[in-house]
């Protein structure tokens, strides 16, 4: 297997690497916050950013660097940062890594944020059954307070930097950033219209800044190491870095991991994961991104894990979530799944999402069901028409993703299905249709 | 009530933001943290606390999965039921654990100490199949480990099979 430098999971790799402020210090952590104090201004350090290429991994990947500087220098009132450590995308479980194993690499990454935009307060909004994660955070928060890295007058040199922990309790759409402002809020988690974006009209309406947990634990590195060693990382320019990549389904070492972008995906599943988890069977799909991205086929394995190469191959590198799926699998069964998830997270803000998820629900599951109409496909595709880019969030267009690529590559086998419509029962072996 | 027993919890938790409904969260996932779910009348103190109308707590409160509006069992087993751990044998385990306490998914058994219900991705795709219950995770499933953690459920309240903190894969050389 090839090996690659890693940027955030070295540390926590280090045998006996507990996590605790004193070890991270002990691998240079806090270096990056010293060396900014003593004088890199707020905005040379958005610099910094801003040239080292880094793009959110939350899933939209936008600019870091460009996002921070559309936070207005000149506002009278406060500013915020807020983490989103919601990780609720289906196949990804990076995030809870990195606050579990390596708190105060995030901490120093929030803190290094809230200097660049100006912010004294930063919260992390960690989805709530990570409980394991929420307390090592707390522990995390106060060994760094003691020390004076985070709170009143950081180091002695006068910044304010109050950071907490903020756990949700269970939405999925709270992971979109502006649902998670209002969840922050003490409201339902209904995502906002945008225009006005949160770097000028955020939390309670003052100019925010919302980064994913990876996002932010890069900065500290950044700083430390300079823009152009990140730049040259991964598939410059437009992809630069290392991702955490999480490994799920049908193959032998599931599992994060780190790697340059651009590497492929033949690389990641068979050399990092040691390749199909049965010997005898082939790859049959792969979701690239998330639940939110569309299906890959076997045809795609030499396609780049950088954001342009995936995209220009028709889905998105999302959250960082690679899905592996074996022969025999049946891709109506994957989409129906999918969308047993999708239905019930809509928030039910907009109607198209809403009432669409359930329409496409109950038609996948009654083709599943072998009750499957010929007309059912078309509908299920001008239902997608109708709901995709017709919502105030990016959950319409995620929703339709697994059924349209799913037809796309596997027609065929929604069409087998509806011609067995007469059968009512699942056939033997197949995977059975859970319903409660 | 909650403001006599955590006064001071409730002190710092309000400190923490500039506007006080922001702690209506943290608040309502205290109240279930004391009484196993969100009760009418911790609703209707929450909202005193906050300056609140009951209504607001409650149009809120009912958003979340997370929050249970109605007592459940002492131990609440939350097996994920999303598509990566659906792919690796999470269906089968359901109906293991349905015929094993003999309730279906939603339903609380009889000595009200196992509530069972099926959710969506909890973050351990990697390590499936999994399941939550309470606070701990238990990943990479099997039925006789599910068994187990059962048997230690009952017999002791808790279970060494927990997840601690997360890494997989495990790095060459560690532990
Ligand atoms: C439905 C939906 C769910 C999302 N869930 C998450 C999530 O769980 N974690 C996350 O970091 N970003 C999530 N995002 C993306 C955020 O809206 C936002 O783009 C991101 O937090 C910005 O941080 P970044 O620029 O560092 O990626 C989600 C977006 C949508 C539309
Ligand atoms: S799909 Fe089960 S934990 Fe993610």
């Amino acid at each position: 297997m090839p090996q690659y430098e890693k940027i955030l999971l070295k540390n926590m790799e280090q045998p006996g690497y507990s996590g605790s402020l004193q070890d991270y210090e002990r691998t240079g952590g806090y270096q990056a916050l010293r060396k900014v104090l003593k004088g890199i201004s707020p905005a040379d350090v958005t610099d910094i950013v801003k040239n080292s290429g880094l793009r959110g991994r939350g899933g939209a990947g936008f600019p870091t660097g460009v996002k921070w500087s559309f936070v207005p220098k000149d506002h009278p009132g406060p500013k915020y940062l807020c983490c989103n450590a919601d990780e609720s995308e289906p196949g990804t479980f990076k995030d809870r890594q990195l606050m579990e194993r390596d708190p105060h690499q995030l901490l120093e990454g929030m803190v290094l944020t809230c200097y660049a935009i100006g912010a004294q307060t930063g919260y992390i909004y960690i989805r709530g059954e990570f409980r394991l994660g929420a307390t090592i955070l707390e522990r995390a928060i106060e060994e760094a307070k003691q020390a004076g890295y985070i709170g009143q007058n950081v180091l002695g040199s006068g910044l304010t930097a109050n950071i907490y922990v903020h756990a949700g309790a269970g939405a999925y759409i709270c992971g979109e950033e502006t649902a998670l402002l209002e969840s922050l809020e003490g409201k339902r988690g209904m995502p906002r219209f945008k225009p006005p974006f949160p770097a000028t009209h955020g939390l309670y309406q003052q100019p925010t800044v919302v980064n994913n947990v990876e996002t932010l634990a890069n900065i500290p590195h950044i700083v430390t190491r300079g823009a152009e060693w990140f730049a040259s990382i991964g598939a410059p320019p437009r992809s630069t870095g290392t991702r955490i990549f999480c490994l799920s389904g049908h193959v032998k070492w599931p599992g994060n991991y780190e790697v340059p972008m651009g590497i492929t995906f033949r690389e990641l599943i068979f050399e990092n994961g040691g390749g199909m988890r049965s010997d005898s069977k082939k790859l049959k799909g792969i979701i690239p991104g998330g639940a939110s991205a569309a299906f890959f086929t076997e045809e795609h394995l030499d396609v780049k894990l950088d954001f342009e190469s995936v995209a220009q191959a028709g889905s998105m590198l999302g959250s960082g979530g690679v899905t592996v799926m074996e022969e025999g699998t049946s891709m109506v069964w994957a989409a129906m799944r999918l969308m047993e998830f999708f239905y019930h997270e809509s928030c039910g803000k907009c109607t198209p999402c809403r009432e669409g998820s359930s329409w496409l629900l109950q038609t996948l599951q009654r083709i599943w069901a072998r009750r499957g109409r010929a007309e059912d496909l078309d509908m299920l595709l001008d239902l997608c028409k109708n709901i995709e880019g017709r919502t105030i969030c990016a959950f319409g267009d995620a929703e339709v993703a697994p059924v349209v690529s799913t037809l796309r590559y596997w027609r065929n086998e929604y069409e087998e299905l509806i011609r067995e419509a007469e059968v009512t029962r699942p056939a033997k072996g197949e995977i059975p249709v859970f319903t409660h | 009530m909650l403001l006599e027993k955590h006064q001071e919890l409730i002190t710092e938790l309000l400190s923490r933001y500039p506007v006080k409904r922001s702690a209506l969260l943290p608040l309502l996932n205290l109240a279930q943290r004391e009484e196993g779910y969100v009760s009418e009348a911790a609703m209707k103190e929450i909202a005193k606390i906050l300056d609140l109308t009951p209504p607001q707590v409650y149009e809120t409160a009912t958003f979340y999965t997370m929050l249970n509006l109605k007592p459940i069992g002492k131990f609440h087993i939350q097996i994920c039921k999303s598509i990566m751990c659906g792919l690796v044998g999470s269906d089968d385990l359901i109906q293991w654990l349905q015929n094993r306490l003999g309730i279906r998914v939603g339903q609380t058994t009889g000595d009200r100490l196992f509530t069972l219900s099926a959710v969506e991705c909890l973050g351990s795709c990697g390590t499936a199949p999994m399941m939550q219950i309470n606070d701990d995770y238990y990943e990479q499933l099997t039925a006789e480990k599910v068994g187990r953690v059962l048997e230690d459920l009952r017999r002791e309240g808790t279970s060494p099979l927990k997840s601690g903190p997360f890494m997989f894969p495990q790095p060459a050389g560690s532990r």
